[in-house]
């Protein structure tokens, strides 16, 4: 339980340099110094190269990109191929980024809040029916999203909902891992002394929580929000299926969709390697800005 | 969890406060506070989690009637009829076969990369890690449709940057393309495996591997013999995760129908609720649905049972 949270795992780490500085026992050969590099540094060529490849062929405009090393740089067209891109129908590219960014972001902030809220809850009240209801949530977190596509489509129908903005975020606001992580963590990091005294102070519950709790559950909260931003950026099925009108897409389903047509309308395949560059960079930034939460706190929940 | 300790303790607390202990009622306190806190996510989880579960149920009971060839179409109640329709489609037992053919090959492959990452990033045999655990964990911020369309065209045997391998070798092939497949996914998530596993190897204190070492055991040894069997939770979680992805096959094989003729509506159980949705015969899709999400239930929790019941020897 205590190696959930970060304050803990960061001695470990540092626990464990200690040990490699002073070595006891034998020491490793370098042999299989070489070996682990040299693994590494082929699976580093395996996960980097295919990214190496989109940003060049970004980089080049059509008539370059099939007569030049498609690994190394031509003429540098990229801001010309941005440009190319954003103007192309009226801007649809760009609303589909800021779609993206609407049903992610909010999304998961939402989610984020309303799963820290329940799993504080359980974590930190008794009340009848608690274990239940979290059995009940940790059963959701086994049901995969891809599952309830169709019969969410079906019953957004019945309200005439579908083909709307709601239609892809309403069903985002939920996340089940999220109550079990936050639970978790609210029972490890949240000391019951620290509510009682806040209570004492006259804070109110829901107070203390926004105030006190909050805080010492970031990590936790971060967690939640990368892994649900992620997911709802990564989600395909449900927009596929719920949305017909091309400026409500998110920028996966509408680089899909341009894909899709490359081969009746090929002036569409330099736009969708533009594009798909585009897509990517932000949730890398967002990797990279949050890195010291998932760099040790990511499986968090896996460790009991 | 830990709901045998619980009701004793709510016992306890309850018997304090009553001259006549009844374990059974405890005086909730701060009632106001809990339903704030719960109502908002219980009313999203039973709108979007809850009922559709329930509500595909009730769409797989039900069969179109029509009064005559172009009669109005009514639904009725048809009790097991779609899932009778559901066992006899040969395509759908088809494409489970191949995601199942999938996850035998895939999951293993995946996992097994990402623990022998994970390891040699906690072993004191490299330099770099910083470096090496972001490099692995950058696919993960591509999104499958994307990962897809980018391995697409990187298969291709005009536009690959390696035509040399993929002129001889046709990897859209109808006998390649599920492996293809396999390589796009594994791509994107062994970074993420590998960091779960890596959390979990950071947890372990290391005063328990220092007596092994003195004794003159190897960083192999240790790997197998300490740091494998206390980190098994987290690679069972991770073996839950890939199967029910697996199962859920979506997005990729999507792309790729438009880089291969050998991916066909069919293909994965997902594309058929996909296809059979659209047709539209949403009764049966429903039906194709909710038999999935229990082969998906049954096959994780056996999963689970085995690993579980293999740590109790």
């Amino acid at each position: 339980m205590s190696a959930l949270t970060e304050p803990v795992a960061v001695p470990t780490k540092r626990a464990m340099r200690r040990a490699e500085n002073t070595p006891k026992g034998p020491k490793e050969s370098p042999l299989s110094r070489v070996g682990a590099m040299t693994v590494m540094l082929v699976f580093t060529l395996y996960f980097l190269i295919p990214i190496w490849w989109l940003f060049v062929a970004g980089t080049k405009s059509s008539s370059q990109f099939t007569s030049t090393n498609p690994l190394w740089f031509a003429d540098f067209n990229l801001f010309a191929n941005i440009g190319n891109l954003i103007a192309y129908r009226d801007g649809v590219f760009l609303k589909w980024m800021l779609n993206s960014a609407l049903y992610a972001g909010a999304g998961a902030l939402l989610a984020t809040l309303f799963a820290a809220m329940c799993g504080y809850a359980l974590a930190k009240y008794r009340f009848p029916g608690r274990e239940l209801l979290f059995n009940i949530v940790l059963g959701g977190v086994l049901v995969p999203a891809t599952a309830l596509a169709l019969p969410l489509f079906l019953i957004f129908s019945q309200v005439s909902l579908t083909n709307t903005f709601w239609a892809v975020f309403l069903p985002s606001l939920v996340s089940p891992f999220g109550v079990y992580l936050t639970r978790i963590f609210a029972s490890a990091s949240v000391p019951d002394e620290l509510i009682e005294a806040a209570r004492l102070d006259g804070a109110g519950e829901v107070r203390t929580f926004f105030t006190v709790s909050v805080k010492l559950m970031f990590p936790a909260l971060v967690t939640v929000f990368l892994f649900q931003f992620v997911a709802i950026w990564n989600n395909f099925f449900l927009p596929l299926i719920m949305l017909r009108d091309e400026t409500l897409f998110p920028v996966t389903l509408g680089l899909y969709a341009w894909n899709s047509q490359v081969n009746q309308i090929p002036e569409l395949r330099g736009y969708v390697l533009i594009g798909a560059l585009l897509s990517i960079i932000p949730l890398i930034i967002l990797f990279l800005l949050l890195q010291r939460f998932w760099r040790n706190g990511l499986g968090a929940g896996s460790v009991k | 969890m830990s709901a045998p300790a619980l009701p004793a303790a709510d016992a306890r607390r309850a018997g304090s406060r009553s001259p006549a202990p009844r374990p059974r009622k405890i005086k909730v306190s701060h009632p106001g506070a809990i339903a704030i806190f719960i109502v908002p996510f219980a009313i999203l989880f039973t709108l979007f989690y809850l009922l559709p579960i329930g509500y595909a149920i009730y769409q797989s009971l039900l069969v179109v009637e029509r009064d005559g060839t172009f009669g109005k179409a009514t639904e009725v109640f048809g009790g097991l009829t779609q899932y009778i329709l559901v066992f006899q489609n040969g395509p759908f037992w088809e494409s489970i076969t191949r995601v199942l053919a999938f996850g035998v090959v895939q999951v293993p492959v995946m996992l097994g990369l990402a623990l022998l990452f994970a390891l040699l990033l906690d072993s004191p045999l490299l330099r770099g890690k910083r470096f090496f655990r972001l490099a692995f964990f950058v696919p993960y911020a591509v999104p499958g449709v994307i990962a897809a369309i980018m391995w697409g065209f990187l298969y291709s045997p005009n536009l690959s940057p390696f035509t040399a391998l993929t002129s001889n070798v046709s990897f859209l092939s109808a006998d390649l393309v599920l492996w293809a497949i396999a390589n796009v996914v594994t791509w994107v998530y062994v970074g993420y495996n590998m960091l779960i596993i890596y959390s979990a190897l950071l947890a372990i204190p290391t005063e328990i591997y220092e007596a092994a070492r003195l004794d003159g055991a190897g960083q192999l040894r240790i790997a197998w013999s300490i740091k494998i069997p206390l980190i098994m939770p987290a690679i069972v979680l991770t073996g839950i995760f890939s199967i029910i992805g697996t199962l859920q096959l979506l997005a990729e094989p999507q792309v790729f129908r438009s880089f291969s003729s050998a991916v066909t509506s069919t293909f994965t159980p997902n594309l058929m609720v996909y296809s059979t949705s659209s047709i539209p015969n949403v009764n049966l899709a429903a039906a194709f649905s909710v038999v999935l999400a229990l082969a998906t239930f049954v096959l994780s929790f056996s999963f689970l049972k085995f690993t579980q019941r293999k740590e109790g020897k």
